[in-house]
C-alpha cells in the first residue's frame, strides 16, 4: 500500500512541475513590469523594477527559486495588496471557501446517497418514479436561477417582510462570522477559524442550501444510476440464491460495490471544497479562494496568480492522488494488482 | 402428463403445471407453459435444449429468483418441495430454503462471485444464514468445504478475492458457496458453458463425485448434450417453453422419440471425428419468438418430418410408461409394442 502511494506521489512530481513551468511561461508572455507599473513607467523604473524582480536572471533561475520559494509557499507580496504576502491571502481565503463547501458536500453525499440507496431498492414503484423526476426538474434549473431566487426568497423577502427573527442575510462583512486565530509550527503562522456559529448561519446557510440543491438532481441520479446497475449483475443472484435478505443484498453486497464509483465522484469534487465555487462567492460576497483568484485576474496581481495557481493545482493533484488510494482500499481489484 | 422418477426413490420436488409469463413492452409473453417433472432424491436430472427454450426461467421459477416486477407465476402452477408450494411461498419461506434445501450454481463463474468480499466470507455468509456454528466453526467449514470441491491451498485461498482465482477455481468456490449447508437439490444452471474444455470435465466430475457423496440431487441445466450423457440418470427435452420429450439417458440417446431431440443428437460433436473445415450440422432455423407462438407444433417449422397435421394442432405430450413421454404426432424409434396413449 505505501509503496503505491509513493509511486503515485512520484508519477505526479513531473506533472506537476510541468504546470507551474506552463504558468509561469504564460505570465512572462508579456512582461511583467508593465503589467505592474502601467503604460507610463519610465526606463529607469523598468530597468529598476526587472532588477529587483530577478527578471534578468535566466528563465531557469526564476523557476527555480520560485519552486524553491514555494516549498515554504513564500510567494512574495501581493501587488494590489501592498504589505500584505500572497501566502497570508491564501490562508486567508481557504477557511471562507470551506466553510460552505465542506458542510455543502457532506449534506450533499449524504442526502443523495440516502436518496439513490431508496429509489434503488424500491426500483420501479412508484417512490421510485417520484424521486426521478424530482431529480431530473432539479437539475433542469440554471445554477443562477437557484442563486437569485434563492437570495430572494431566503433573504430579502423576509427581510422585506419584517420579519425581525429571520436569520438569513446576503454576504456581510467576513469579520464577523469568523474570526482567525493562528498558531505556529516550525516559525509558519497557521492560522485557523474562530466559527461563530450564529453568524455561521447567517452569512453561510443559505449558499449552502442552494448548493445542496444544486448538486442534488446530479448526484441523486447518478448514485441511482450506480446502484440500479450494480443491483442488476450476477453476484446479486448468487446472493440471493444464498438465501440473503433484500437489505443484506443492497446493504452489504450492492453498498460495497457501489462504493467505488461514489466514493471517485466524491474525491474528485475535493479539490472544489478549498477552491470554493466562485458563483457562490461572488453573488454572496464571500472572500474564499474563487473569489480572491478572480479578482486578482482583473487586478493583474501576478504573484497572486502564480500562487493561487500553484496551490490549486496541488490541490488537484492530491486529490487524484487521494481518488487512487481510496480506490485501492475498497477495490481489492486494484489494490493487488 | 406426470413423470415417475426413474429410481424407486419417493420425489423430493415435484413440478406441476409451471407456467411463467413475463410482462413485456410488447405483451405478455409465457417462457415456460405447463411444465411439470419431479426430482428424485440423489439422481441427476438433465434440462436440455438450445438457448431461449425457458431452461433457466424454469430454474429460477422453482427458486423465485426472477424480476418480481415482471415475472407472473401462474396460480395453478404447484412448485413442492417438503409439503410447502414454492410457487406460492413467501419471501421469508423462500429465504430459508434457498442456499439450505435447495442451491443453485450459474453460468459465469467469472461474475456470479462478490468482486469486492473475500471467498471464505462470501461462503461463510450462507452458513451464517442456514446454520448456528459459531465464528470458528463456520471457518472450519469454509476451509473444509474448499478441501472438498478440490482447490489447492484451501488454508490460503480462503482469503483470497474472485479476481485471484481462475474460472475453473471460481466455479469450485460456487459449488462450495452451493454445498456448504448440505442441500437437497443443487440446480446447476449451464455450470460448465463458460469453462474450457478440460476444466469443464473437471467440474463435472467434481459435481459427480460430491453428489454421491452428500446424496444431493442435482439439476443439471445446458444446451450440450454430450455433457447430460456423462453425468445425468433423467433427460427432459425443452423446446420453446414445453418439455417435448423425457426419457432415461439411454432412451434419449438411443431412441431419441421426438425430432428435435434426433436433431440435437446429431449436433454433438463427436470425439476423433471431427474434420476441419467441417462444421457440425446444426439444427436449421431457430427457436420461435415467445411473442409470436404457432398454435401447431412450435417445432414444426423446422422439423424434417412435418406433415399437414403438424400445422393444424399441437400434440400433447404422451406418456408410455416407462418413464417416458415425447410431444409428438409422429414419434419416431418406436418399441415394437404399440404406445399406450395416455392421460391428456
Ligand atoms: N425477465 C424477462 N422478461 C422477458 N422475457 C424473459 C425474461 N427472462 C427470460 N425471458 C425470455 O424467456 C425465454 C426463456 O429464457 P431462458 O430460460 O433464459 O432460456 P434458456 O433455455 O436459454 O435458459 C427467452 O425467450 C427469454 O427471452
Ligand atoms: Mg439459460
Amino acid at each position: 500500500m505505501w509503496s503505491f502511494i509513493l509511486r503515485r506521489l512520484l508519477y505526479n512530481v513531473p506533472v506537476y512541475l510541468g504546470i507551474l513551468l506552463l504558468v509561469m511561461g504564460l505570465l512572462r508572455v508579456r512582461n511583467p513590469v508593465y503589467a505592474y507599473l502601467g503604460k507610463n513607467a519610465d526606463e529607469k523604473q523598468i530597468a529598476q523594477l526587472e532588477e529587483s524582480f530577478g527578471l534578468n536572471d535566466p528563465f531557469i533561475v526564476q523557476y527555480g527559486r520560485f519552486l524553491w520559494k514555494g516549498l515554504r509557499l513564500d510567494f512574495g507580496e501581493s501587488w494590489k495588496y501592498q504589505g500584505t504576502t500572497v501566502r497570508e491571502k491564501l490562508l486567508a481565503s481557504i477557511p471562507p471557501s470551506m466553510s460552505i463547501t465542506v458542510p455543502a458536500l457532506i449534506l450533499t453525499s449524504v442526502i443523495s446517497i440516502t436518496v439513490g440507496l431508496m429509489s434503488s431498492f424500491y426500483r420501479g414503484r412508484w417512490i421510485d418514479r417520484l424521486l426521478v423526476i424530482a431529480a431530473v426538474l432539479g437539475m433542469s434549473i440554471s445554477f443562477l436561477v437557484y442563486i437569485i431566487f434563492g437570495q430572494f426568497f431566503g433573504a430579502f423577502l423576509p427581510k422585506q417582510m419584517g420579519l425581525e427573527w429571520w436569520p438569513l442575510e446576503i454576504g456581510g462583512s467576513f469579520d464577523l462570522w469568523f474570526s482567525m486565530s493562528s498558531f505556529s509550527v516550525f516559525g509558519l503562522r497557521v492560522p485557523y477559524p474562530d466559527i461563530n456559529a450564529m453568524t455561521w448561519v447567517k452569512f453561510c446557510l443559505l449558499p449552502v442550501l442552494i448548493s445542496v440543491i444544486v448538486s442534488m438532481g446530479y448526484d441523486t441520479r447518478f448514485y441511482r444510476a450506480v446502484m440500479v446497475e450494480e443491483c442488476n449483475r450476477d453476484y446479486i443472484i448468487t446472493a440471493r440464491a444464498k438465501g440473503a435478505t433484500k437489505r443484506k443484498i443492497m446493504f452489504v453486497h450492492m453498498l460495497k460495490n457501489a462504493m467505488i464509483p461514489i466514493i471517485t465522484r466524491i474525491m474528485t469534487t475535493l479539490p472544489f471544497l478549498i477552491t470554493g465555487s466562485i458563483l457562490l462567492e461572488m453573488y454572496f460576497n464571500i472572500p474564499g479562494m474563487g473569489r480572491t483568484l478572480i479578482t486578482a485576474i482583473t487586478d493583474m496581481d501576478y504573484p497572486m496568480i502564480q500562487g493561487f495557481t500553484a496551490v490549486i493545482a496541488l490541490l488537484y493533484i492530491l486529490s487524484i492522488i487521494l481518488t487512487d488510494v481510496l480506490y485501492a482500499l475498497v477495490d481489492p481489484r486494484v489494490r493487488l494488482s | 402428463m406426470i413423470q415417475r422418477a426413474a429410481s424407486n426413490a419417493e420425489p423430493i420436488l415435484t413440478v406441476r403445471n409451471l407456467t411463467t409469463r413475463f410482462r413485456t413492452d410488447l405483451g405478455l409473453v409465457t417462457a415456460v407453459d405447463d411444465v411439470s417433472f419431479d426430482v428424485a432424491a440423489g439422481e441427476t436430472l438433465g434440462i436440455v435444449g438450445e438457448s431461449g427454450c425457458g431452461k433457466t426461467v424454469t430454474s429460477k421459477s422453482i427458486m423465485r429468483l426472477l424480476p418480481e416486477q415482471v415475472t407472473r407465476i401462474d396460480p395453478k402452477s404447484r412448485i413442492l418441495f417438503k409439503g410447502v408450494n414454492l410457487a406460492t411461498a413467501d419471501e421469508a419461506a423462500m429465504r430459508s430454503i434457498r442456499g439450505d434445501k435447495i442451491a443453485m450454481i450459474f453460468q459465469e463463474p467469472m461474475t456470479s462471485l462478490n468482486p469486492v468480499f473475500r471467498v471464505g466470507w462470501q461462503i461463510d455468509e450462507a452458513l451464517k444464514y442456514h446454520t448456528t456454528l459459531n465464528r470458528a466453526q463456520r471457518r472450519a467449514r469454509t476451509i473444509e468445504m474448499l478441501r472438498l470441491v478440490e482447490i489447492p491451498n484451501p488454508e490460503r485461498r480462503v482469503d483470497e478475492y474472485p479476481h485471484q482465482l481462475s474460472g475453473g477455481m471460481r466455479q469450485r468456490v460456487m459449488i462450495a458457496i452451493a454445498l456448504c449447508c448440505e442441500p437437497d437439490i443443487l440446480i446447476a444452471d449451464e455450470p460448465t458453458t463458460a469453462l474450457d474444455v478440460t476444466i469443464q470435465a473437471q467440474i463435472l466430475n467434481l459435481m459427480e463425485g460430491l453428489k454421491r457423496k452428500l446424496n444431493t440431487a442435482i439439476v443439471l441445466i445446458t444446451h450440450n448434450l454430450g455433457v447430460v450423457a456423462q453425468v445425468c440418470d433423467r433427460v427432459i427435452v425443452m423446446y420453446a417453453g414445453r418439455i417435448i420429450e423425457t426419457g432415461s439417458v439411454h432412451d434419449i440417446f438411443h431412441r431419441p422419440q421426438h425430432p428435435y431431440t434426433q436433431a440435437l443428437l446429431e449436433s454433438i460433436p463427436k470425439r476423433g471425428r471431427r474434420e476441419h473445415g467441417k462444421r457440425l450440422p446444426t439444427i436449421p432455423g431457430i427457436v420461435p419468438s415467445l411473442h409470436d407462438l404457432p398454435s401447431h407444433c412450435r417445432f414444426a417449422d423446422r422439423c424434417r418430418y412435418k406433415q399437414d397435421k403438424c400445422i393444424a394442432a399441437e400434440p400433447d405430450l404422451i406418456e408410455t410408461g416407462d418413464g417416458r413421454a415425447y410431444r409428438c404426432f409422429y414419434p419416431l424409434n418406436q418399441a415394437p409394442a404399440a404406445p399406450t396413449v395416455g392421460a391428456r
